[in-house]
């Protein structure tokens, strides 16, 4: 035995990486699925910010902004989406109770579902970003240095949901299925996507500004349109975003110990 | 001095809010043997072997295996344990050799590769090994459960009805094998199990369940006298339609 069982291991945390590998190998339908929405989704909000730019002074000021806003909205709600689905691709295949048995941590199997998530959003999102520098000259790799903070922010954003609708599955099987889907897009107007935080009631810009992805979009938005990088906004992301992960972690851990309080992992179906 | 026992069961007790699944059971597994775990359904089988797991929290009482407690130190001790279910599948689109190199990294192999060999030779999997494990017949899939659960060499071995839904022929194959693995490795094994054939052939003591309680608990030759039967059958349909508790009476 090379692998210490009680330690962290990287090597547990690699073989279900390579797990997930497989199996996206495997199915070139799953690999579609990765390019498929980000690339409608641009498209869509590209062609629409070609057409209000020609028609608005403001828009053409602000070349990019929706493209920018869709791209980062997808980071977000597709590095959320590779974590769990890679997640329930277990539940799918009644693997869960294999893993929950054997020397796998929830801290490894946690590991694993984050690269996972990076690696499904590369896939779907690098062509997708190529796309738009074709279609619409839009570069977001020209964002340079704020495109590594709006990224890290919005993936700990997304990691942080995913462990937590994991945890909510885990206790409440299939049946909760549906917040793997469904949960991000109560953040979409909620972190002011397309739209700067004035525009909301001021009562709901408080709950805006709670939202770790709120700092980020409007950061681009001060980027792309004033040409200016708000640091203390992504420093303030960061904050928040910590907390979310480490709120994240421990409702994971209540819901799995629930879960086996209550022999919930005996009935892993709906 | 006797070797310290593989599994000790102290006072285990689960409760749920209206059942209790597991009613103060206590037993102690020496290293080497082959116990035969009995019971109808609901009878709480599958709920003391996934205490045994650390699956499930026990309401009370204490599981050690291998002298770890595992309610508390599960960890220290699961890559020295396995099991294998018909309740749990390994991923279908892997290929077998994919599922076992995956799971012998998981509990920490040293030379995947050979152990792979190895254990395709033993359960006949080498012209299987690179096709996708949905596509394999019940039976393949069953050897391909039993390699996922032998590929760390286990010194305990949990089994919940390891021969179900195999045909006749399928189900002996298993069971020697089992017998051997046991025999060569010197390892616990616990079995789960409606199929009284399997567990007259293969375990030297059984355990048997019903509403979460221990009614009894013996060699299978000891319980075929002691309840004047021919077959565990019997045995056990006199456990689960109460006629225990009229012969007790009786003597």
């Amino acid at each position: 035995m090379t692998t210490s069982p009680i330690t962290y291991s990287p090597r547990r945390v690699a073989a279900m990486v390579l797990r997930y590998w497989y199996l996206l190998r495997s199915s070139w339908p799953r690999l579609v699925e990765l390019v498929y929405w980000p690339t409608v989704q641009m498209l869509m909000w590209g062609f629409l910010q070609l057409y209000i730019g020609q028609n608005a002074t403001f828009f053409a000021r602000a070349s990019g902004v929706f493209i920018g806003a869709v791209i980062l909205w997808d980071i977000l709600f597709r590095g959320q989406l590779g974590f769990s689905i890679s997640f329930l691709e277990e539940m799918y295949a009644r693997n869960l109770g294999n893993l929950m048995m054997s020397p796998l941590r929830a801290s490894e199997f946690i590991t694993a579902l984050m690269i996972m998530s990076i690696v499904r959003l590369a896939i779907g999102m690098v062509p997708v970003t190529l796309l738009a520098v074709a279609f619409f000259g839009f570069n977001l790799y020209g964002l340079g240095l704020a495109l590594a903070a709006f990224f890290a922010n919005l993936i700990l954003t997304s990691w942080s949901v995913g462990i937590f609708v994991s945890g909510l599955v885990i206790r409440n099987g299939l049946g909760a299925e549906t917040f793997a889907w469904s949960i991000m897009f109560l953040l979409l107007p909620l972190a002011c996507v397309y739209y700067p935080v004035a525009v909301l009631p001021g009562f709901l810009q408080a709950v805006a500004w709670l939202l770790p992805p709120t700092y980020v979009f409007e950061g681009m938005r001060a980027l792309m349109i004033d040409q200016v990088f708000r640091a203390d906004l992504m420093a303030q992301a960061l904050g928040l975003n910590v907390v979310l992960f480490v709120a994240a972690v421990i409702a994971f851990r209540i819901l799995v110990d629930t879960a086996r309080q209550q022999g919930a992992l005996l009935q892993m179906g709906e | 001095m006797p070797a310290a026992p593989a599994i000790v069961v102290d006072h285990l007790v689960k409760a749920y809010r209206n059942v209790i699944a597991v009613d103060d059971i206590s037993f102690s597994l020496a290293p080497g043997s082959i116990t035969g775990l009995l019971g109808g359904n609901g009878a709480g089988k599958t709920t003391t072997i996934a205490m045994i797991m650390g699956l499930v929290i026990p309401t009370s009482g204490v599981v050690t295996v291998l002298g770890i407690d595992i309610a508390r130190h599960r960890h220290r001790v699961l890559h020295r344990m396995n099991f294998e279910s018909p309740y749990v599948e390994m991923p279908m689109r892997l290929t077998i050799r994919q599922n076992l190199k995956v799971f012998g990294m998981l509990y920490g192999v040293d030379d995947i590769a050979g152990r792979i060999a190895q254990i395709a030779a033993e359960l006949e999997l080498i012209d299987l090994l690179d096709r996708p494990t949905g596509k394999l017949s019940a039976g393949q899939k069953t050897r391909v459960s039993l390699a996922k659960a032998l590929i760390n060499r286990p010194e305990v071995l949990l089994l919940d009805e390891p021969t179900a839904s195999l045909d006749p022929d399928t189900a002996d194959w298993v069971r020697g094998h089992l017998d051997r693995y046991r025999r060569e490795r010197g390892a616990t094994l616990l079995i789960a199990s409606h199929n009284m054939t399997e567990v007259e052939r293969l375990c030297e003591r059984v355990i048997i369940m019903k509403g979460g309680r221990i009614e009894d608990d013996d060699t299978p030759q000891s319980l075929l006298a002691r309840y004047g039967r021919h077959t565990l059958e019997e045995v056990f349909l006199d456990v689960a339609r109460g006629r225990r508790a009229a012969w007790v009476a009786a003597q």
